[in-house]
């Protein structure tokens, strides 16, 4: 990111739109190695991980990713992070770049008795993530994994081009794709081998810009923006990551306390019916009456349309609704459309 | 990058041309280079007067929003109609099919405050260096949170 006269720069390669819209089509290349990594190993990895988290970790065999959550006490989201069962006792877990020191501390500080060690991986690793329809053509160039039974949210340990790498079929994009996770004194040589890899399928490096849209257009959350420690899953959206059915995790007590009483305020999808973005802290209105904020939005590359994520209360919170963003001082009308505003 | 002879530039990165008393407006291609794809344009209406350092109009891209400041006072005459529905006219051709505004010059003085081509380009070069100079302070923070951690 760049300051230039007030204004925040976005991190791209050739421009925002033609990574977007590269990634959507054929393949792009995105260097994700800010993402932090934490180890938990020992006998008692998965029970703690069980305890501390809202999705059900023993349902993942070794080889397999899951989507999860960190919560605290009060059901709020210390971060959304996602698991690799490595071992029968050891898990690989890739958190959000800006939280690792803290999910590291709250990790250690809930050990207990437990038998784990937890360590912060993340210098060891550098993650590229090949994302699009012709990912997996590039990728099996490079490698001798069997691609087409990789399957969604399953990884495996493969060299690629000669680079031994932790090969995940995860990504934050809404497409087919990979992300590879391999020591960082290879990744420079990792970049440059798909990179060229993928040169006659039309792939491209992509940056942070196009991984926002890509990921806001699927409606997939983005702690600081959608997810922080005071809310709740079940405010989010994420219900579903959430297992009542595990007798005891952190928070679980606050959210079913939460759910009895019915939520407040709830994540919805919203389009602008005007000119303009609606960015994070736009006041969002309904009769002159201030009903919540935006946490993110843009215009979206693939559907041409303004597209943002917001809180509102509950009670306004129905599909269709109409309801006015503060852009800027100009109220420009939205309404609220089911998520996610791009599927394929 | 260009930055065409005959052109008036601002600070904000606005270029002027004048003829006679009607001055036409626009962003000039290093601020549209930096804020990237521009998706929406917000104009005056014609015949409102717009004040000299103060905001006339946004361009938005997908990443950032910026006001525009008006780099004279003046009245508007003229809004560049394509753009509200081709916003990306302004990266494709930002000294011509971009322009935003003509309005009618209300103190010609306020021209002497703007900068030629040449001071102008001397401008960006600064403005660059100090860009990578940041940069470069950034890198080198990380670098020392870096072995704290070690």
């Amino acid at each position: 990111m760049v300051e230039f006269a007030g204004w925040e720069m976005p991190v791209q390669y050739g421009g925002v739109i033609q990574e977007h819209l590269a990634v959507r089509h054929h393949a792009g290349l995105f260097d994700v190695s800010h993402m932090g990594e934490i180890e938990l190993r020992g006998a008692e990895a998965l029970e703690l991980s069980q305890r501390i988290t809202a999705n059900d970790v023993s349902r993942m065999r070794i080889g397999q990713a899951q989507y999860n959550l960190l919560l605290n006490d009060r059901g709020g989201i210390v971060d959304d992070v996602i698991f690799y069962r490595i071992a029968e006792d050891a898990f690989l877990v890739c958190v959000n770049a800006a939280n690792t020191d803290k999910d590291f501390l709250w990790i250690e500080k809930h050990i207990g008795q437990a038998a784990v060690t937890v360590e912060n991986v993340s210098a060891r690793y550098c993650q590229l993530a090949l994302q699009g329809p012709r990912a997996q053509t590039i990728l099996a160039t490079l490698t001798s994994l069997d691609l087409s039974t990789l399957k969604s949210f399953h990884f495996d340990f493969a060299d690629v081009a000669a680079i031994r790498c932790l090969v995940a079929r995860t990504g934050y994009t809404g497409e087919d794709g990979f992300e590879l996770y391999c020591d960082a004194a290879a990744g420079a040589q990792l970049w440059e081998a798909l990179l060229s890899a993928g040169e006659s399928d039309e792939l491209i490096p992509a940056g942070l810009g196009a991984r926002d849209t890509l990921r806001l257009e699927k409606a997939y959350p983005l702690y600081g923006h959608e997810l922080d420690d005071d809310t709740t899953p079940l405010e989010a959206g994420l219900a579903w990551v959430t297992k009542f059915s595990k007798p005891n995790f952190l928070g679980r007590e606050a959210l079913i306390e939460q759910k009895n009483r019915g939520l407040t305020r709830k994540l919805v999808g919203l389009e602008l019916l005007g000119p303009g973005i609606a960015r994070a802290n736009y006041e969002l209105q309904a009769q002159d009456r201030a009903i919540g904020r935006i946490t993110s939005g843009t215009k979206s590359p693939s559907l041409g349309k303004s597209i943002a994520l917001g809180y509102v209360s509950f009670e306004d919170s129905e599909i269709g609704k109409h309801v006015d963003v503060n852009v800027r001082g100009r109220m420009v009308p939205a309404k609220i459309v089911p998520v996610p505003f791009y599927s394929r | 990058m260009e930055f065409p002879e005959g052109l008036k530039y601002s600070k904000e990165h606005e270029w002027v041309l004048v003829e006679g008393k009607t001055a036409t407006i626009g962003i000039t291609e290093y601020a549209q280079e930096e804020l990237g794809d521009i998706v929406y344009v917000e104009l005056p209406e014609i015949g409102e007067k717009i004040v000299k350092d103060d905001p006339f109009g946004a361009v938005e891209s997908v990443k950032a929003v910026s006001d525009v400041y008006a780099p004279v006072s003046g009245s508007v005459l003229e809004v560049n109609d394509v753009l509200p529905d081709n916003p990306e006219t302004i990266n494709d051709d930002p000294y011509g099919d971009g322009w935003m505004i003509r309005i009618d010059l209300s103190d010609p003085d306020d021209l002497k405050d703007l900068m030629d081509a040449e001071e102008y380009a001397e401008y960006v070069a600064q403005q660059k260096e100090e860009e990578e100079e940041e940069e470069d302070e950034e890198d080198s923070d990380e670098e020392e949170e870096d072995d704290e951690e070690k």
